[in-house]
């Protein structure tokens, strides 16, 4: 039973891999998008955090069901994730309060259904 | 109270070059040991070592919390990528003042970082018992939507009184 | 199925170029900047399955190091030197970006 589940897994592994690698580049594209695409520098934040946070989660989860990952790879994954979990939201603060400490007013209110009012 | 704390980023500092090195022979596991050393001693001369420094006790609580985190963050990416998507540009951004129960300056810390990481909200700044968040939907970013997220990462990071008066 | 990933990566950090030149202030130059940070990371961690080098993964734990560090310092120049952003407030709160 655990033989066959075993099989299983290596057999899917590089596939499973394969597809978590490319759900995060196209996650990294998606968050590109939306920081070409939204009105201010507030809002361009949370478009950033979607490649911090999900792009890297699903790269590195593919990567490290690739067969070549060996466990000292997996180790170095393993840490430049919580790397980029640590200092992603740390940057992203740090870059917001320079922002609103220098007086960048933020857009409040409803944005694009309307006329779409420039920043 | 402190030795423990030296012994743990021992440990911590051991592992880490032994997990990245990947070369075990004997010249290499030396240098490896003497950089350990040279890095307790800086560490210890400089006083870094406290509760905030070396939260090795609370591992298993820190964990669970960051299993929580997981999930509301992958709820919040859909959220934040269907707005990336959506043909017609549709947010709707709003500040929202938020207050916070955590006291010690590492569960403000938690909290805050917590509210960044999730796509959708940002912390702008933090004063005192206040924090300033930005949010992407006016309607999500109510101050009662960070209760949950405000008692749990209080949990993680102060944990019992005991132990902050111990450490402190 | 790495190599498209691999190509992926590569059109999203194109297209946040344009975010690092079109910026309309400097802060969303710094964003584009640690943004292409992070995703070079993964690039440089995805090159080194491609290429059949395991090596790379010491280059792309250093460099999220490097942009980290790159980004402190950046917003904490312009935030204390600055020639053309006014300072609004005096007083900086202690648990600013002295990191």
């Amino acid at each position: 039973m655990i033989e066959t589940a075993l099989t299983i897994f290596e057999t899917l592994r590089p596939w499973a891999g394969g597809a978590l690698c490319l759900l995060g580049g196209l996650l990294a594209i998606i968050g590109t998008v939306g920081v070409l695409r939204f009105p201010d520098f507030y809002t361009r934040l949370h478009a950033a955090s979607v490649t911090d946070t999900s792009a890297a989660t699903s790269l590195l989860l593919g990567m490290a069901l690739l067969p070549e990952t060996t466990w000292l790879i997996a180790v170095k994954l393993a840490a430049i994730w919580v790397f980029i979990f640590i200092t992603g939201p740390t940057s992203t603060h740090a870059a917001a309060s320079a922002a609103h400490t220098a007086g960048l007013q933020p857009v409040i209110g409803r944005v694009g259904r309307r006329d779409g009012d420039k920043a | 109270m402190r030795l423990g704390y030296l012994i743990g980023l021992a440990i911590l500092l051991s592992a880490l070059w032994l997990a990245f090195s990947g070369l075990y022979k004997p010249r290499m596991l030396f240098f490896g040991l003497s950089s350990i050393i040279i890095c307790l001693v800086l560490v210890s001369r400089l006083r870094l070592l406290d509760r905030e420094a070396a939260p090795y006790f609370r591992l298993p609580v820190y964990l669970s919390y960051w299993v929580w985190l997981m999930i509301e963050i992958l709820k919040a990416n859909w959220i934040v990528i269907r707005a990336c998507l959506r043909a017609e540009l549709d947010i709707q951004p709003a500040l929202v003042k938020v207050a916070t129960t955590c006291r010690t300056d590492l569960a403000k810390t938690v909290f805050a970082n917590s509210i960044t990481l999730t796509p959708g909200t940002v912390t702008l700044e933090v004063e005192g018992d206040w924090m300033l968040v930005h949010g992407l939907y006016e309607d999500q970013t109510q101050p009662e939507d960070f209760i949950e997220m405000d008692r749990r990462s209080a949990e993680a990071a102060d944990g019992r009184k005991r132990e902050t008066e111990v450490a402190g | 199925m790495i190599p498209a990933a691999g190509i992926a990566l590569m059109v999203a950090l194109a297209l946040m170029l344009i975010r690092l030149l079109a910026g309309p202030t400097l802060y969303d130059r710094v964003l584009a900047v640690n943004s292409f940070g992070t995703k070079t990371v993964l690039l440089l961690a995805l090159l080194g399955y491609i290429m059949g080098r395991p090596d790379f993964m010491d280059i792309a734990l250093l460099y999220a190091m490097i942009n980290f560090v790159a980004t402190i310092a950046i917003l904490k120049f312009f935030r204390y030197r600055s020639f053309q952003v006014p300072m609004a407030r005096k007083s900086v709160p202690p648990s600013g970006d002295d990191e």
